[in-house]
């Protein structure tokens, strides 16, 4: 391509002595004026200030300029306000470049070194923007609904936070009802509130709600789109009961040709017992029952008496026949609140999970004192007795490099729930074997001293080793007590193990899903710790609740109305710009080779067979460059970052 | 007057200031060399930053033509593994850096004159830290000189 | 009149003269259009014949091979003077070609290797080639053995080229077919499609829409099948990176392609953006794997500055640490 030629404008900022103390401007202005294609060269005090715009708008009208650049400070900082002042006064904003000459020179460098990397930069900069073309902002309208995806406390919250405001929701859940993990407790620290009290009206709520889609026992299986416009695939999976037939009275799981619940309830932890056709709590939402093909007779022999159906009668809601279906909706957002998953205690085989049935984890515990559990909410051993000694260790599979080196944040305070509720319920002895206790919440400290004051025994020690005694059985916890630098063998009924969060199983499968990045842990990653919490790198799609990394309710319910407030302001703006600083294909060229298309981190580029060239999605494509770089036959092209600009600025520096 | 003053001329032969050019992402390392900035870090002045949107988005092409044109080293700065603002970019940047290293390496260019450097953008102090051991380490290593080439005659017309 | 032809080669194997030949039929129309005044290895002109020729007279010059001696570059200046047009014909004239490799090694490594070091070199007495020998009472004259090979656009200006190792007889008909009719694009004009040669492979619709390469193969340690991408069995195929025009002989004789059609008009850095492609595929983000998997392409600069090292922004190996 021929070298474009342009009237270009070089104006040049002392920042006050920022700049100018440093660097010698007026030398650098004359230096400026000799660049080929430079009509107009000023140095100014504040260039950012009103009238430092003003002089480039009166430029570019006078001289007609068709390029401005810009020496001053970061293009972080003013770029957009340059850019700006240029399009006010009629140019194009893209035909405007900065040069980074405070930052990059004037604060860490001194002397004539300084003012000739300024020459070098400017030479570069002006070189390059002859380059420059104009180029349009973008933008595309943003449709007015949000899918929630995960149905536990965060994702409630969200759902209903946006429904209120009267946007559409859908919210998917993959079990066969909503509640999450909270769903499992019988109290929650530190208030010590019944969790199904204020649990169950929110999940009512959802079902209620004319603005939520509630689709459980679903996953989604597809994200296509972006911003403003994702296209996503859900599969809802067949619950072999009719969801709007069925009433939820429940009369065809008596009527069940098992007479006992005889397999394994997930909800419970294993601890109870449930039958083929179940409910998974008494609370579940939707109020739907659902039929396990796994254990279900008639779907193993086809020879049941099928007296469920029978029970349904009239109904007709239970439908041995129902099928997989895949639903296909269109959102402008999407809120993630997939939760974590309890660390799995048999990792840690020094505790004897799973080994000696009086090892317990806290989740089991939790179902154990739930007055909706298996056992009415009696804290009582698997032979039926009340322990008379409890002994709780904090810690499983948290702040240990050979399992997960973070905090799970909850452990500590759920520790102290449980030695509160063991106490109350049973009366035994509890020792809490904690490493630190980190109460750092609001009324966290003070629910500590309460449970401390109650009697509880507290170690400091990390556990060793859990192992039966040879005498009566009782299981041993042997740890040493570094506050009294000894070792201590405290013999219990019952041992409770804290265990940690952890990402989903499914976590990395499910980011890519939804393009979004990971920590190395697997926590789903916001895109600024402090400043953007519940955004993540991919527009349109938000973060709440335990994906995010292990926090407690009320951390998750405000990260969910954080995350819906986001979304929400996402919605109300109606429409999205988008910087056009995209890849292009020059159809007329491209080979179709393909280098570039498995490239793009966000599929922006696709594969054309009939014209057999690849095309990129401008909506999609985030503008990396990184297919640019990469593109054999240089057909693929970047706006505002073309080959010939990069180069010239290369050779620009150098000359 | 002390005897130890040099003779002008010699110390001014000494003293080769190498230049060079760096590549960096506008999310990270760009954002670090800003933070070094407003932290008043001071460092060595030889360094020409071009900003890319990405590490990835550095085409050999280019650390090919700052040889070229003269430059002494070349530096490639991007966000650390995992935390590229567009995913996976640096890590297209780390394959072609691989093997661009052992083929200039064939050509003759010291492992010293070209390097990738992952600089987070809370890094100020490391990009310091960098640019100025790259530095050092190319002055010692001296000027660059391409090999030597016949002037084309006139341009090069067909390439 | 017929226009006048000259036909010249320089480093070169000889191949781009068999293009010429492999006109076939289509030869004897070209003869039987223009006048071949000058073509050394078919008929027998002199360099004399040439001089004697007025300037500008001749009104195409096809020269293949690059530019190693003191001869070729006398000769690449005569025949700019007596031609109108002069086209580089074949990668070595265009950019400096598989010769051009040697610019890997100064002369004197060369000159050792050939004289003194190679295994089937027997020259007890360490003769080298003189440009000045004197023998019975005769004074012999050979040509300058120059530090570097150039391309030819490095020594005089070129008007067009025909890239290949060696060009397909097509693009040379076609190319003169253009001359005759006056057709020929503007100056500077690689004659051969600006696109890469995947466009045109007969196994394009094989390749994958996602590569990710885990192993690369060299042609000779693995059965290679003969309707699947050549790159998506992990062969260093530059077919991607190559202009078209060849008819995609190499994958039809099932090897993959090295890249003698150059670089498309838009690069221009072929060895640079070839390898920027190929890396790019490597399939792994764990460093030491990539590593690993480079590893199997052993000799970067052969691989993908095969036929344009004299060409390339750095055209051969830098003199070293100390100096010359
Ligand atoms: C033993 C224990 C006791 C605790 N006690 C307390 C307490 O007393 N007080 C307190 O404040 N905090 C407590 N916590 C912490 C509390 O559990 C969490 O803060 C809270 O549950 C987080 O809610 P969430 O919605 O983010 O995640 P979850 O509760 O894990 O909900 C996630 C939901 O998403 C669904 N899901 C997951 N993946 C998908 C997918 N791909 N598609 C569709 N749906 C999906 C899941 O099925 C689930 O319903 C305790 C934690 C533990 C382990
Ligand atoms: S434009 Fe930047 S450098 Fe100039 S005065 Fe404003 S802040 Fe300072
Ligand atoms: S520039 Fe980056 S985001 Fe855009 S299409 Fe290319 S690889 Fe994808
Ligand atoms: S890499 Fe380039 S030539 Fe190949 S398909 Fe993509 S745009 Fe086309
Ligand atoms: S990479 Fe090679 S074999 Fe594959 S389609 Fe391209 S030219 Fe053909
Ligand atoms: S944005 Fe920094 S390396 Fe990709």
């Amino acid at each position: 391509m021929t070298k474009p030629s342009a009237r270009i404008g070089v104006y040049i900022c002392h920042c006050g002595t920022n700049i100018a103390g440093t660097i010698n401007v007026a030398a650098l202005r004359e230096f400026a004026a000799t660049l080929p294609g430079v009509i107009v060269a000023r140095d100014y005090k504040y260039m950012c200030s009103d009238p430092g715009q003003e002089l480039i708008k009166a430029d570019i009208a006078q001289h007609g300029l068709e390029r401005v650049v810009v020496a001053a400070c970061s293009p972080h900082l003013h770029e957009h306000t340059f850019r700006t002042a240029c399009e006010e006064a009629g140019l194009n904003p893209y035909l405007c470049h900065m040069v980074n000459i405070r930052e990059h020179d004037s604060w860490v460098h001194s002397g004539e070194a300084a003012t000739a990397k300024a020459r070098d930069l400017l030479r570069a900069a002006v070189q390059r923007v002859a380059w420059n073309r104009p180029l349009e902002r973008r933008s595309i309208p943003i449709r007015q609904s949000v899918l929630v995806v995960g149905g536990g406390i965060a994702g409630i919250h969200a759902a209903l936070t946006l429904a209120n405001a009267g946007k559409k929701v859908y919210l998917v859940e993959r079990e066969p009802t909503i509640g999450g993990h909270m769903a499992m407790f019988d109290k929650t620290f530190p208030t010590l509130d019944c969790a199904a009290c204020i649990l169950t009206p929110k999940m009512t709520a959802v079902k209620d709600h004319p603005n939520i889609t509630l689709w459980t026992y679903s996953e989604v299986i597809g994200v296509e789109g972006f911003v403003g416009d994702f296209k996503v695939r859900v599969r809802r999976k067949p619950r072999y009961v009719i969801e709007d037939l069925c009433v939820g009275c429940l009369e065809c799981i008596e009527a069940c040709v098992y007479k006992q619940p005889k397999f394994y309830d997930e909800f419970n932890q294993g601890l109870g017992k449930r039958k083929p056709i179940y409910i998974p709590f008494p609370q579940a939402v939707p109020q739907v029952v659902v039929i396990d093909p796994e254990t279900c007779i008639e779907f193993k022999s086809g020879k049941c008496k099928k007296t469920c159906l029978e029970a349904c009668g009239e109904r007709q809601a239970i439908d041995f026949g129902q099928q997989e279906t895949i639903e296909t909706i269109e959102v402008g957002a999407i809120i993630l609140a997939t939760g974590y998953k309890a660390f799995d205690a048999s990792r840690i085989p020094y505790y004897g999970y799973g080994v000696y049935p009086n090892v317990y984890t806290a989740l089991e515990v939790e179902r154990l004192i739930n007055a909706a559990g298996p056992t009415g909410g009696e804290l009582v051993l698997r032979d039926g007795r009340k322990p008379r000694s409890v002994g709780i260790v904090h810690c499983v599979g948290s702040r240990d490099e050979h399992t997960n080196r973070w905090c799970s944040r909850v452990c500590c305070m759920y520790s102290l729930k449980l030695a509160h509720l063991v106490k109350e319920r049973t009366g035994a002895e509890v020792y809490n074997f904690y490493i630190d206790m980190r109460t750092p919440g609001k009324a966290f400290e003070e629910f500590y001293n309460r449970v401390a004051e109650e009697g509880v025994h507290f170690i400091r020690g990390k556990v060793a080793d859990v192992y039966p005694a040879e005498t009566d059985g009782r299981l041993i916890l042997r740890a040493e007590d570094t506050l009294l630098g000894q070792v201590r063998k405290i013999p219990v009924d019952m041992v409770i193990l804290a265990t940690g969060l952890e990402p989903q199983a499914d976590a990395t499968e499910v980011r890519r899903l939804f393009n979004i990045s990971c920590s190395s842990e697997g926590w789903f990653l916001e895109r600024h710790p402090k400043l953007a919490p519940v955004n993540t790198f991919t527009d349109g799609i938000f973060l709440a609740g335990c994906c995010q990394g292990p926090k407690d309710i009320p951390d998750t319910v405000a990260q969910a109305g954080a995350a819906a407030a986001e979304a929400m302001q996402l919605l109300d703006t109606g429409s999205i710009e988008l910087e056009p600083n995209t890849a292009y294909v020059l159809e007329e060229v491209c080979s179709g080779c393909k280098t570039c298309v498995g490239l793009c981190p966000y599929n922006a580029i696709s594969f054309l067979p009939e014209k057999n060239v690849a095309q990129v999605n401008e909506a999609l494509c985030k503008g990396c460059g990184t297919c640019v770089a990469a593109c054999p036959s240089a057909s693929i092209r970047q706006h505002l970052f073309e080959d010939e600009q990069i180069f010239e600025e290369v050779v620009g520096v150098l000359a | 007057m002390p005897e130890a003053t040099a003779p002008v001329g010699q110390n001014q032969t000494a003293a080769f200031e190498p230049k060079i050019v760096a590549f960096f992402c506008n999310w990270c390392t760009y954002l670090a060399a800003d933070l070094a900035g407003t932290s008043r870090l001071r460092y060595a002045p030889n360094v020409r930053v071009v900003r890319v949107m990405c590490s990835g988005r550095v085409d050999p092409q280019f650390v090919l033509e700052a040889f070229a044109q003269g430059a002494d080293g070349v530096l490639i700065g991007g966000c650390h593994p995992n935390d590229c603002h567009y995913q996976e970019g640096n890590y297209k940047a780390l394959r072609r850096y691989h093997l661009l290293r052992r083929m200039l390496e064939q050509m003759g260019v010291e492992p010293e004159r070209f390097r990738l450097e992952w600089i987070s953008a809370s890094e100020g102090e490391r990009l310091r830290q960098v640019v100025n051991e790259m530095v050092e380490q190319v002055r010692a290593l001296g000027p660059f000189r391409k090999s030597e080439q016949f002037e084309p005659a006139e341009e090069a017309v067909a390439r | 009149m017929k226009p006048k032809l000259a036909f010249y080669w320089c480093a070169s194997c000889g191949g781009c003269e068999e293009a010429v030949v492999d006109l076939a039929e289509k030869v004897l129309d070209v003869v039987a259009a223009v006048d071949i005044v000058f073509w050394p290895v078919a008929l027998d002109f002199k360099r004399t014949d040439v001089e004697a020729m007025p300037d500008g007279s001749i009104a195409a010059a096809f020269i293949n091979g690059a530019i190693r001696t003191s001869e070729q570059e006398e000769m690449a200046k005569l025949l700019r003077r007596k031609a109108r047009i002069v086209v580089a014909f074949g990668a070595c004239a265009q950019t400096g070609g598989v010769p051009g490799l040697a610019n890997l090694y100064d002369r004197e490594s060369l000159l050792r290797a050939v004289y003194s070091e190679s295994p089937s070199t027997l020259n007890p007495e360490g003769t080298r080639p003189a440009p000045h020998y004197a023998t019975n009472g005769a004074a012999l004259e050979l040509p300058v053995f120059w530090d570097r090979v150039r391309a030819l656009g490095q020594v005089i200006p070129v008007d067009y080229s025909i890239p290949g190792c060696p060009p397909t007889p097509k693009l040379l008909a076609d190319a003169v077919a253009a001359l005759l009719t006056g057709s020929l694009p503007e100056r500077g004009a690689v004659l051969a499609p600006d696109k890469a040669l995947c466009e045109e492979c007969p196994r394009r619709e094989s390749k994958p829409d996602k590569l990710a390469i885990t192993r690369f193969r060299r042609p000779h340690e693995t059965l290679i099948e003969t309707d699947r991408c050549l790159l998506a069995q992990g062969l260093l195929c530059l077919g991607p990176a190559t202009r078209a025009g060849c008819e995609a002989r190499c994958i039809q004789g099932n090897m993959p392609c090295t890249g003698c059609f150059g670089a498309t008009s838009r690069v221009r850095d072929f060895g640079a953006k070839a390898l920027s492609s190929i890396a790019s595929l490597t399939g792994s983000n764990d460093e030491a794997e990539i590593i690993r998997i480079l590893e199997n392409i052993p000799d970067p600069v052969g691989t993908f500055y095969r036929y344009s090292l004299p060409a390339a922004p750095l055209p051969g190996k830098r003199p070293n640490r100390a100096g010359k």
